[in-house]
């Protein structure tokens, strides 16, 4: 039997980069995947006769530089240029749309010049804000206790850029790092629509409503990510999102990673401290110096280590982790393409947005405090089989939302509460582009708790745990174990429950397999 | 509004259970407990002394420190244990979870025997010390200082295990002293003399069962009796009738005090600070730092705090060092500083007295390492003696010694001697 230096859980994006990234600095790599292919949630995969969509992430705007340069993805036929990044469209129910057009809205269209200018400023503050973030955003938090040379060398760059700023700046950084979203677009915009398109992204993914404290970091997040140089650009990349993992699996397999799917781990096998290996369902064990992880931090824990192994302190915060998803996501085949009101063609290969205001995203996100779902959801979708007819059969067209919000524990339970929130979003969808329901061929909607069961994200959440202020940098995954080693000596974490979090990245991978490099693990 | 509730009949069982606590609402007006065996204590206690233990009313002294300090090195001294924390522990993985959570390998602590044990927190940082009782394979009894319900219960995450405080619900009592065996003997104890240091059994009384067990916190031959509180008068009689003759006495916590720092034994929160109830990062101590490494076999399975005690054994990160000290003279050197050369701030004393029995000045301090440790010579310690309204100071040389400062052969015995 072959041995390996190391046992990858969870053949996901991230699970695929940690690997790709130790076997290319010579190690021995195995990855064990649960499912019947790789990918995770980042997969294209055929939900009706000839459909095709990206089953839970389907844009990609973060896929880490470093990532793509390591595992040289480029060659592994991922490249985005300028003229692939799309636009973001405010929907409206009566007129026409507002656009941000290039990386982010380097243009803005469908509003008033006085707004474009506004906007203007503040997109260049918000970017000018990311970027002092982006370093923490990416490389591994700073170890407080014991900070290397090179950590310490690497925060002064920081503060020598936060100082770089300016006085006025730097003060105006600090004073707006906590705050919601809501308010920092009521100092600044005027037009609902384009504040409501800024309130939904920043509450993406989060159980957040724009008016929640510190609401604005998810803006940042989003906005710390880039594609193709650009910051906060996005793509629909060719074949979907299962294109992108296909690369990295390529770039994996040409490192020489052994992967092993439809393999679902058991249990990680401890004797003295020490992960020495994994037990498989089969009942197979299988060796290895380092373990890694790259499923959810708290199911590698409480469920693949069990409690016994672990000090009762560290049980207490993995139980504490908050990773109950709020998001659902919709994917609907038509037998022909939907057309929104004021949108043009170009927005309709665009990313579509229905979040009209502020209030509308803090209105729809009340419920689901209360575990009920939003009678008036939000969402952003995407119809990418315009632009790759792969997608769906010819003349269908295949819609792909994010909806929110969806409490994982819906209180009425999803059984009963499923199709009454897929009606609410068909009603909302057919107010924004009437006539839709009518070519609905199929719809699937994945709520949290299908999320959970199908692509094992505990809670059915992509970032593997709540990506709010308490939850990131070096309280993530836990506070005192934010550096991807763990209280077990040679088992690491990989996934996006560790920092920086969730999205198409492949930073806590790449973070984690370059941890185990420098432990010489 | 509460009055009228109280005064709705009864209905159902659910109902009775709304009245008992709507009874029980007002509870904090009862600022110190008493405990099941408050009607003897509050009889015998001439001096009116009481403090707090843990939110029981609790004497300092009943009636003469110095006399009660020697019913337990000459009689048989009978000292009400009530408030101790205790926690009743039951199920198939009782042993795995006290393993996980206390120092001690528990696999090795037999059904019928007991052991004094610590427990620690993630960072190797002792939470508390306690005796670990033994009652059945599947059973056991955790006696400690503090409260630790929360830390327990989360702890019992993934085992097959129920954890119940039954401070309230248990009584119990220290029989200390060299004729505390002839008393239980005479009491109709029978069978009590099998019992070898650290063994316990179940005896039959007023119906009932009482659990006695050959331990102690005096260094003497001594039992301590645990029995469900409504049985607690008729005990404390039935032993008080039976050593009337072997001079039996209630005591306080003074004189227990005396004799538990002759043995050498610590009190948390008194000789160190657990970490819960630490506020300075410097005051929290390892096993190894207050005299508990011996407690801790690398060996053992997973265990609390395990990486991180190892870690500072291996990078030399244990600042501390708790000792006994002999200090030439007679006056207590209590809470005084220890010096190196007469200079040096190297430590505290943490407990102090002279020693009726050892017939020396003896104390148990905490040194910064490495005094005490590898440097043991030219310590002393600085004495305020309080004269008239004055202090004089007093400079006086302190040797480190091995604890405990006396060994009695009649504690461990075997069968333990009729006095």
């Amino acid at each position: 039997m072959t041995s390996f230096d190391a046992i990858v859980i969870g053949g996901g994006h991230n699970g695929l980069v940690a690997a790709a990234t130790l076997a290319k600095a010579g190690r021995k790599v195995l990855v064990l995947e649960a499912g019947s292919e790789v990918g995770g949630a980042a997969r294209t995969e055929e939900f009706a006769p000839g459909f095709r969509v990206s089953s839970v992430a389907h844009l990609l705007n973060r896929l880490h530089p470093d990532v793509v340069k390591t595992l040289d993805l480029e060659r592994h036929g991922l490249q985005f240029a300028r003229a692939d990044f799309l636009p973001s469209v405010a929907l409206s129910k009566d007129g026409p749309a507002l656009m941000l057009h290039g990386a982010y809205g380097e243009v803005l269209t469908g509003t008033s010049s006085s707004e474009q200018s506004a906007w203007k400023d503040l997109r260049a503050q918000l970017l000018r804000y990311a970027g002092m973030l982006k370093p923490f955003l990416s490389r591994r938090p700073p170890d407080l206790a014991a900070m290397s040379l090179l950590e310490t060398a690497g925060l002064g760059q920081t503060a020598l850029a936060l100082k770089k700023l300016g006085k006025e700046d730097m003060r105006d950084f600090l004073r707006v790092l906590l705050m919601n979203v809501a308010d920092l677009l009521d100092e600044q915009l005027e037009d609902d629509r384009l504040k409501g398109l800024l309130a939904f992204d920043a509450t993406l993914g989060s159980h957040l409503g724009s008016r929640s404290p510190a609401s604005l970091l998810g803006l940042y997040y989003r906005l710390a990510g880039e594609t193709g140089g650009a910051a906060g650009a996005q793509v629909l990349p060719q074949g979907g999102m299962g294109a992108v993992v296909a690369a990295i699996r390529s770039a994996a397999e040409k490192a020489g990673v052994t992967i092993r799917t439809s393999v679902a781990v058991a249990r990680i096998i401890v004797e003295k401290g020490r992960a020495v290996g994994v037990a498989l369902e089969t009942g197979e064990e299988l060796r290895a110096r380092t373990i890694v992880s790259a499923i959810s931090p708290a199911t590698t824990f409480l469920d693949l280590v069990g409690p016994r192994e672990i000090d009762t302190g560290f049980v207490r915060k993995m139980k504490n982790i908050r990773m109950k998803g709020d998001a659902a996501k919709l994917h609907l085949a038509l037998d022909r393409p939907p057309q929104f009101t004021g949108a043009d063609a170009a927005a309709h290969n665009g990313r579509l947005v229905i979040a009209p205001s502020p209030d509308h995203v803090e209105r729809a996100f009340n419920p689901s405090k209360y575990g009920e779902f939003s009678p008036e959801p939000v969402m952003e979708i995407t119809l990418p089989s315009l632009a790759d007819p792969s997608h769906a059969p010819d003349g269908a067209c295949v819609l792909s939302a994010v909806v929110q919000y969806a409490p994982y524990a819906l209180k009425e339970g999803w059984a009963a509460g499923k199709p009454k929130f897929l009606e609410a979003i068909m009603a909302q969808l057919e107010a924004y582009a009437p006539g839709i329901g009518e070519s609905v061929v199929h719809a699937e909607l994945l709520t949290p708790a299908d999320i959970e069961a199908r692509y094992r994200m505990p809670g059915g959440h992509w970032h593997h745990g709540e990506l709010q202020a308490d939850q990131m940098l070096i309280s993530r995954p836990v506070s005192g174990w934010s550096g991807y080693d763990t209280p077990l000596e040679g088992l690491f974490l990989a996934g996006a429950g560790s920092h920086p979090g969730g999205g198409v990245s492949g930073a806590p991978g790449l973070n984690a397999a370059r941890r185990i490099i420098a432990m010489k693990g | 509004m509460a009055q009228a509730t109280r005064k709705r009949p009864v209905a159902k069982t659910e109902d009775a259970a709304v009245s008992a606590r709507i009874d029980a609402q007002s509870h904090f007006r009862t600022l110190r407990l008493g405990t099941p065996f408050q009607p003897r204590l509050d009889a015998l206690a001439k001096t009116q002394d009481w403090y707090n233990w843990a939110g029981y009313r609790a004497p300092h002294s009943l009636w003469d420190e110095e006399l009660e300090y020697f019913a337990i090195r000459s009689q048989a001294a009978l000292f009400d244990i009530s408030p101790m924390t205790k926690y009743r522990i039951e199920g198939p993985d009782a042993e795995a979870f006290l393993d996980r959570v206390t120092l001690r390998d528990v696999t090795r602590l037999r059904p019928g025997r007991v052991h004094y044990t610590a427990w620690c927190d993630d960072e190797g940082f002792v939470l508390d010390d306690g005796t670990l009782f033994r009652l059945s394979p599947t059973r056991f009894r955790l006696c400690s200082q503090e409260r630790h319900l929360p830390w327990l219960l989360d702890s019992a995450i993934g085992f097959d295990v129920t954890v119940d405080e039954e401070t309230e619900a248990v009584a119990g009592l220290a029989l200390q002293g060299p004729t505390s065996f002839a008393v239980l003997r005479d009491a109709g104890f029978a069978g009590v003399e099998k019992l070898k240091v650290f063994d316990l059994m179940d005896f039959p009384h007023d119906d009932a069962t009482v659990t006695i067990s050959r331990t102690g916190f005096t260094g003497d031959l001594g039992y301590e009796l645990f029995v469900s509180a409504d049985k607690a008068l008729s005990l404390w009689d039935r032993l008080m009738t039976a050593g009337e003759l072997r001079g039996i006495r209630a005591i306080g916590y003074t004189a227990l005090n005396r004799a538990r720092l002759e043995a050498g034994l610590i009190v948390a929160n008194a000789d160190f600070t657990t970490a819960e109830h630490a506020i300075r990062a410097d005051r929290l101590r390892r096993p190894d730092e207050i005299g508990l490494g011996f407690m801790i076999d690398p060996q053992k399975a997973h265990f609390n705090g395990r990486r991180a005690i190892f870690e500072a054994r291996a990078k030399r990160k244990l600042r501390h060092v708790l000792v006994g000290l002999e200090i030439e003279g007679n006056i207590p050197a209590e809470h005084a500083i220890v010096y190196h050369k007469k200079s040096q701030e190297v430590g505290l004393v943490s407990a102090a007295m002279w020693s009726p029995m050892a017939k020396r000045n003896i104390a148990i301090a905490s040194l910064v390492r490495p005094y005490g440790d590898t440097v043991v010579e030219d310590l002393w310690v600085e004495i305020y003696a309080m004269r008239e309204l004055q202090y004089q100071k007093l400079m006086k040389r302190a040797k480190v010694v091995a604890r405990p400062f006396i060994k009695l052969d009649r504690r461990t015995a075997n069968p333990p001697a009729d006095f």
